[in-house]
């Protein structure tokens, strides 16, 4: 502990300081309160124009979009765009209700295998907690539905979202995480993805596929 | 602590001028980074706006730093995690090893970190026998090379694609010799399936952090490879180090900067991958690390608290500065001679090794202004090297040719009317000196600036001159 006490001991003699009422006030209120700061007005739509939106920003940065009328239109959706991409029709995916419920009869070339990715797995399909209209951003919880390592190790991710979870901005995915878990309380990860894995380290070169996925398929439900 | 060569910037500038190579990738470089973060920020009205919050935001937590440190901690502890503090670079490097040990690690994968760059992690693993392994692309590459990352958010701007081929060739003897590596996909390729095997085996993952935030115990990354994902959900035990000003407030803070964070680095609305990480894995989660550790590294941080250089502590480590510094473009990162280089490095750099040392910094500026303009923290990096420089003067660092011209001009400076006549006259006689050509080839004293390129000779009358003039108009 003494590094701890030396560490803080210095900033409070830099700050010339003490452990006055009105600065721990400070802290606690800030915490407590999370005041929000400037959000952008890009993001303050609603319903379709939202979606739109969202499905824009995330082309832009190299993912691909299909928009669906129902759940039971997402597994020939899947089918579909795997064929396009000459991929079989196995996927990695975890334990999420809303995934299991959807009709995978519907599309026989579908084969899913439950379960963390090893990294052997050419495509994993997973549920977004929720989505960011002004950046196209998907948000991912770790967990048993959907793990972690299965939005990192396959070479296509499939995701699928409802259109009703996608909001205008980052603070408005905040305030469900703490409806869900708890007012200063996360899981154990939370992801934010923009578009598939890239890198431009070698001569500026922009590339796809450096560690992460090499494609990013987004399957929004619009019911 | 990395090798400190910052004393050498000079002789490390001209070196970096004369090489060819370099100057194509710096070439690259400086149309690059500087079109996208202008797009960037024309492309969001708010962005300005952002910028004045971002730097509200980090000025209150530098302003109750103790607490929300303290905050923070409390949070981590509760989700199951650990917090080391560590005052030095020393300790920051026995507490991970400790850690490492105590895991019975042999490899450890790496996200990219600045942090363990500037307290020489990975020598001091690999002699302590346990092998780090890069695995962002550009850390990867400079690893191969034997180097230090030569921007802070692009480590190997300065090594072009068939230097990275012959490196691949050299150290990957395992695969075919005959392989096409011509490309800079197939370089990428190979990176990533050679690292994938790493990624798998580690034993221990160690990653930086952009924030930390006290709301939750969290620790941020921000990458575009995925690289630091895979660092720190496939090995047993995740190990952030981060420095004490990571810290911000809440969720809702850490969105306010990181709306100003990508567009300013590279131009992105949001880097690819923005990572939220809290404590070990829960007992439901299938994967994810069973400890979670962070350490905090002071390393000279708290001293700047309450100093000129208090502003400095807000950098979100973006690189913007240096991509906008003309001085950076001409010369590169390697010539700062440290970890940090462009502006960022030539405030931070004497703050943590001491202006004895790394004074030639902020003397390689010529104050145009554009790293502040762009900083997205709105630090006044230009008024910080001034503080640097009047320092460097006070303790009579600079040499003995720069104190007494100084010392001259300020003879002439503080007696008005002598300075009027002697400029005028000074000026006058170089104007019909060099009427006929318009310049000056060399001139006795000024051989700093002829060596390099003509003086243009002086026409007309003075500025004070001028002044005089307009001001009874």
């Amino acid at each position: 502990m003494s590094g701890r006490e030396a560490i803080l001991g210095r900033i409070r003699a830099s700050l010339a300081a003490g452990n006055d009422e009105a600065r721990r006030k400070a802290v606690a209120d800030r915490l407590g309160e999370a005041p929000q700061g400037v959000i952008p007005a890009r993001g303050q739509i609603s319903g379709s124009a939202r979606t739109d939106l969202f499905c824009a920003l995330a082309e832009k940065v190299q993912a691909s979009v299909a928009r669906v009328a129902g759940e039971a239109d997402v597994p020939a959706a899947i089918a579909d765009y795997l064929r396009s991409q000459n991929r079989a029709g196995e996927f990695r995916v975890g334990g999420d209700r809303r995934l299991a419920a959807l009709p995978w009869d519907a599309a026989p070339s579908l084969t899913p295998k439950e379960g963390v990715s090893d990294g052997n797995d050419e495509v994993a399909i997973a549920y977004a907690a929720a989505g960011v209209a002004e950046t196209g951003t998907l948000v991912l919880e770790s967990g048993p539905d959907n793990p972690t390592s299965n939005n990192f190790l396959p070479d296509t991710h499939i995701v699928v979202i409802d259109a009703r979870d996608i909001e205008g901005d980052y603070e408005n995915v905040w305030a469900r995480m703490r409806a869900k878990f708890g007012k200063g309380a996360l899981p154990r990860t939370v992801n934010f993805v923009t578009g598939p894995s890239r890198s431009a380290d070698i001569q500026q070169t922009l590339l796809l596929g450096a560690h992460g996925p090499r494609s990013l398929h987004i399957v929004v439900v619009e019911s | 602590m990395q090798e400190i060569r910052t004393p050498q910037f000079k002789s490390n500038a001209r070196a970096a001028i004369a090489n060819p190579a370099l100057q194509v990738e710096l070439d690259r470089a400086r149309t690059g980074f500087v079109a996208k973060r202008a797009a960037a920020a024309a492309g969001l009205p708010e962005f300005d706006a952002l910028r004045d919050n971002a730097r509200d935001i980090k000025n209150h937590v530098l302003g109750h730093l103790d607490l929300y440190l303290e905050a923070y901690e409390k949070k981590v502890t509760e989700a199951g995690g650990h917090v080391h503090w560590a005052e030095s670079a020393e300790d920051a490097r026995r507490i991970i090893l400790d850690i490492c040990r105590k895991a019975g690690a042999k490899t450890v994968t790496k996200g990219k970190s600045m942090v363990t760059e500037e307290i020489g992690l990975n020598d001091y693993l690999d002699e302590n026998g346990v092998t780090p392994v890069e695995t962002d692309l550009g850390e990867y590459i400079i690893q191969l090379r034997g180097e230090t990352p030569s921007h802070i958010i692009a480590p190997a701007i300065h090594v072009n694609k068939d230097q990275v081929e012959a490196d691949f060739r050299r150290v990957h003897t395992h695969l075919d010799e005959s392989r096409d590596l011509s490309e800079p996909e197939s370089l990428l390729n190979e990176a990533r399936s050679v690292l994938r095997a790493r990624f798998l085996a580690a034993d221990v993952g160690i990653t930086g952090a952009n924030f930390l935030i006290a709301e939750t115990g969290t620790s941020v990354i921000v990458t575009n490879e995925g690289n630091g994902d895979l660092t720190q959900i496939l090995p047993r035990v995740h190990v952030a180090v981060a420095t004490l000003e990571k810290i911000v407030p809440t969720l809702e803070d850490v969105s306010q900067l990181l709306r100003v964070l990508a567009r300013s680095a590279t131009g992105q609305e949001l880097s690819v991958y923005t990572t939220f990480s809290t404590g070990p894995r829960r007992p439901e989660d299938p994967d994810g690390p069973e400890e979670y550790h962070v350490v905090l590294l002071d390393n000279g941080r708290s001293s700047m608290i309450g100093s000129q250089f208090q502003d400095m502590l807000r950098c979100i480590r973006c690189g913007a500065c240096m991509n906008h510094c003309p001085v950076y473009q001409a010369v590169g990162g390697h010539a700062y001679g440290w970890v940090y280089p462009g502006p960022m490095g030539a405030v931070l750099t004497p703050s943590l090794v001491g202006v004895e040392k790394g004074g030639q910094l902020p003397n390689a500026s010529t104050f145009c202004g554009r790293c502040e303009e762009v900083c997205p923290m709105r630090i006044p990096l230009p008024k910080m090297m001034r503080h640097w420089r009047e320092r460097e003067f006070e303790r009579h660092l600079n040499p003995k040719t720069a104190r007494w011209g100084l010392g001259l001009w300020t003879f002439f400076a503080l007696r008005p009317r002598l300075y009027q006549f002697a400029s005028r006259i000074g000026m006058g006689l170089m104007g019909r000196m060099g009427r006929r050509k318009g310049r000056f080839k060399s001139l006795p004293l000024a051989g700093g600036w002829t060596g390099t390129r003509d003086l243009p000779a002086p026409q007309g009358p003075t500025f004070q001159q001028l002044y005089a003039k307009g001001r009874k108009r």
